[in-house]
C-alpha cells in the first residue's frame, strides 16, 4: 500500500483547527473556546488506512467531522483529491460529499428509525440521481449482498437488526455513492468483540475491492493495529506521533504513545509488560497547558517542555514525533525498550 | 476470513394477515379502540343528524315550552318549545366541526412554524418570542378578544380558537426537532448529500408524527370545550345555529326548573371530550417508540 500512497494523496489535511466557542450569559457572549482540534496535519493516500487514536475527548472525532464538513473548520486546509474543500459552503460541498463518506460509532442512532433498510441504503443514490426505480433496487440488493445482508432485509426497519447488522447497513449506505474515502468514527467500538472482527474484516475486504481509503478513528489499539497502514496518535487536539503501524507498535517515540501501548493487555498470563501509569487527568481543552501539552503528565518532563511547544520532527523516514526528547533523524529506541514485553517478576509491575 | 464475508443468517417471520395485525393492535390498545369507536359514533350521529332527529332544531312551539323528558320529547323542550334532543344532535355538528378543524389547522400551521424554527436558528429567536407572547394569554381570553373584533360565525370561532392553540404545537414540534437534529442520522443524511427540504420532510417529520398526532387529539378536545365555553359566554357560534355551548347558555337561567336543557348537551360534550382524550392517551402509548413492539 505504501506504493499507492506515493502516487499522490487523496486527502491532505494541513494545520486543521476547530475551536468551539463557549457562550455564556443572556447576551451569549463568547467567554472562551474549547480547543478541540488545534493544528492537525496529515495525509491519506489512495487505498490507505490511517488510524487515528487517542483517549476520549482528545478531538479525534472532531477531526473526522471537520473533514466531512459536518462542522466548519476554524482554520486550516483540507484538500480532497487536490481540491480545497475546507472553505466551501454547504451547497458547493455537496458534489464533493460523494467522494467521502462516513460510518458512525453508534449503529443505533445513525439510522433513521422510520426508514426501511432498503430506503436508507438507496437514499444516497437518489440524492445524487445515480439510480432510480428498478436500477436503484438492484444496486441496493447488490450492496446488501456485498456487506453480508440478505435481500429480504431491505423491507425491514433498523430496530429489527442487530448491532453488527446495523453497522453493515451503515457501511452499505456509505458505499452507495462509490466514495474513495470513508471516515470511520469509531465504527466498531459499540459492537461486541466477535462482531467487531467481522465488521473490520468486511471493511478490509471492501478496501481491497474498491481501493478505498480509510480514516479510522478509534481508541482501541488492537483494532487500529489490525486495520491501519499508518497510525496517528492524538493528545489534546494535536497529533503527537505519526508513523507506519509497525514502527509505532514496536518503537513508539513519544512518551504518550509509549504509555498508551503499555496499557494494551497481553493475552497471555505469563507475559506482563511494564505498565506506565500516567498520573493526573487529561487537562481541559478549554485551557490547554502551555508548551508541550503532555508536560503535565509526562514521566520525562524537562523544564523547557513547559514553555516551548515541540514541533513535529521526522525522527526516522516517515516517522513523525512532536517531543523535545527526539531530534530529527535520531529515533531513540531505549525508551521504547521499557514498553517491550518483560517476564513477570518485578514488584513494580502493575497488574492489569 | 476470505474475500467474501459470510451472509448473516436469521429467521424471517412470514408476513401476518391484516386482520391478525388489526386484532393484535386492538388487543394491545383497548383505549384507542374504545375512544375511536365512541368518537366515530359521535361523528356518524352528527353527519346523519336528520336521520337520528327528524325534527327541525329551530322549530318553535311556545305552547309546549319547558316540557320535561318524555316519550315525545326524549330530552324535553326548552323555553321556546324547541326539542332539546334534536338540538343536541345537531349541536354535535358544530362541536365536531370546530374541534376537528381547529386541531387540523393548528397542527398544520404549528408544524410548519415549528419545523423551521427548530431547524433554522435565525428564525427560532424571533418566532419563539412571538409564541411565548401568545402563550402568556389564556386561550379562552384570546379567543373572546378575537370574537369581539369580528362577527359571530363558525369560521371565526375556528380561527379564534386556532390562534391560541398554535403556540402549543410550535413548542412541541420545535422541542422534538431540536432533539432530532442532533441525532447522528441527521449528520448521516447530510453526509450522503441529502438536501435541506428532504432532511426536514423525510428524516425529521416522520419522527415528529407520533407526538404530533397525540397533541392533535388533545387540541381537538380542548377546542370542543373552548367552543362550548365561547358559545356559553355568548361570544361564540351565533344563536341561530345550535351548539352544545349555546344550548347550555340558553338553558342556564332555567336550570332550577328545567335541568334537562343543560344536562343532555353537557353529557354529550363530556362523552365527546372523553372519547377524544381516550383516543389521544391510547395513541400516545401505541405510538411511543420506547414501547415499540413488533406487530
Amino acid at each position: 500500500m505504501a506504493e499507492a500512497a506515493k502516487k499522490g494523496n487523496l486527502l491532505e489535511v494541513t494545520d486543521l483547527k476547530k475551536h468551539f466557542p463557549i457562550r455564556k450569559g443572556i447576551l451569549s457572549r463568547v467567554q472562551g473556546y474549547v480547543y478541540a482540534v488545534d493544528g492537525v496535519s496529515f495525509t491519506i493516500g489512495h487505498g490507505e488506512t490511517l488510524g487515528l487514536v487517542g483517549e476520549s475527548g482528545c478531538g479525534k472525532s472532531t477531526v473526522g467531522k471537520t473533514i466531512l464538513k459536518l462542522l466548519d473548520p476554524t482554520a486550516g486546509e483540507v484538500k480532497l483529491n487536490g481540491t480545497k474543500i475546507s472553505d466551501l459552503n454547504q451547497a458547493e460541498m455537496r458534489p464533493h460529499r460523494r467522494e467521502m463518506q462516513v460510518i458512525f460509532q453508534d449503529p443505533y442512532s445513525s439510522l433513521n428509525p422510520r426508514m426501511s433498510a432498503g430506503d436508507i441504503v438507496g437514499e444516497p443514490m437518489f440524492n445524487y440521481g445515480l439510480a432510480t426505480g428498478k436500477e436503484k433496487e438492484e444496486r441496493t440488493r447488490q450492496l446488501f449482498a456485498r456487506v453480508g445482508l440478505r435481500a429480504e432485509h431491505m423491507l425491514k426497519y433498523p430496530h429489527e437488526f442487530s448491532g453488527g447488522q446495523r453497522q453493515r447497513l451503515g457501511i452499505a449506505r456509505a458505499l452507495a455513492v462509490n466514495p474513495s474515502l470513508i471516515i470511520g468514527d469509531e465504527p466498531v467500538s459499540a459492537l461486541d468483540v466477535s462482531v467487531q472482527a467481522q465488521v473490520i474484516n468486511l471493511m478490509m475486504d471492501l478496501q481491497k475491492e474498491f481501493n478505498l481509503s480509510y480514516l479510522f478513528v478509534a481508541h482501541d489499539l488492537a483494532v487500529v493495529e489490525h486495520i491501519s497502514h499508518r497510525v496517528a496518535v492524538m493528545y489534546l487536539g494535536k497529533i503527537v506521533e505519526m508513523t507506519d503501524k509497525r514502527s509505532l507498535f514496536t518503537s513508539p517515540q513519544h512518551p504518550y504513545t509509549e504509555a498508551l501501548l503499555s496499557a494494551v493487555p497481553i493475552p497471555s498470563p505469563k507475559m506482563k509488560r511494564k505498565r506506565i501509569i500516567l498520573t493526573g487527568d487529561v487537562p481541559s481543552p478549554i485551557r490547554p497547558p502551555p508548551g508541550c501539552r503532555f508536560h503535565t503528565r509526562c514521566p520525562y518532563v524537562m523544564d523547557h517542555c513547559k514553555v516551548q511547544e515541540p514541533p513535529m520532527k521526522e525522527v526516522a523516514p516517515g516517522h513523525f514525533v512532536a517531543c523535545h526528547l527526539r531530534q530529527p533523524g535520531q529515533a531513540m529506541y531505549e525508551i521504547a525498550a521499557h514498553a517491550t514485553m518483560a517476564p513477570k517478576a518485578p514488584a513494580t509491575t502493575a497488574s492489569h | 476470513m476470505t474475500a467474501t464475508t459470510p451472509a448473516v443468517i436469521d429467521i424471517i417471520e412470514p408476513p401476518k394477515p391484516l386482520s391478525r395485525i388489526l386484532y393484535e393492535f386492538a388487543r394491545r390498545n383497548p383505549t384507542v379502540i374504545f375512544g375511536s369507536a365512541l368518537l366515530l359514533s359521535m361523528v356518524l350521529m352528527a353527519i346523519f343528524a336528520p336521520l337520528f332527529a327528524p325534527g327541525d332544531p329551530l322549530a318553535l312551539a311556545p305552547a309546549r315550552r319547558l316540557r320535561p323528558p318524555s316519550e315525545t320529547y326524549w330530552f324535553g323542550t326548552d323555553m321556546f318549545g324547541r326539542d332539546v334532543y334534536t338540538r343536541t344532535i345537531y349541536g354535535a355538528r358544530i362541536s365536531l366541526i370546530v374541534g376537528i378543524s381547529v386541531s387540523i389547522l393548528s397542527t398544520v400551521i404549528g408544524l410548519t412554524i415549528g419545523l423551521l424554527s427548530g431547524y433554522v436558528r435565525a428564525v427560532d429567536a424571533v418566532v419563539m418570542r412571538i409564541m411565548d407572547g401568545l402563550m402568556a394569554i389564556p386561550g379562552i381570553l384570546l379567543a373572546i378578544a378575537m370574537m369581539a373584533l369580528t362577527k359571530a360565525s363558525v369560521e371565526n370561532v375556528i380561527i379564534a380558537i386556532t390562534i391560541p392553540e398554535v403556540p402549543r404545537v410550535v413548542r412541541l414540534v420545535r422541542g422534538v426537532v431540536l432533539q432530532i437534529r442532533e441525532q447522528p442520522y441527521i449528520e448521516a443524511a447530510q453526509s450522503i448529500g441529502t438536501r435541506f427540504h428532504r432532511i426536514l420532510l423525510k428524516h425529521i417529520l416522520p419522527n415528529i408524527m407520533a407526538p404530533l398526532i397525540v397533541q392533535a387529539t388533545y387540541i381537538c378536545a380542548a377546542a370542543v370545550l373552548i367552543e362550548a365555553g365561547l358559545s356559553f359566554l355568548g361570544a361564540g357560534t351565533p344563536p341561530n345555529i345550535p351548539s352544545w355551548g349555546n344550548i347550555m347558555a340558553e338553558g342556564r337561567t332555567f336550570f332550577q326548573i328545567a335541568f334537562w336543557i343543560i344536562l343532555f348537551p353537557g353529557l354529550f360534550l363530556s362523552v365527546t371530550v372523553l372519547a377524544i382524550n381516550l383516543l389521544g392517551d391510547g395513541l400516545r402509548d401505541a405510538l411511543d417508540p420506547r414501547l415499540a413492539r413488533r406487530m
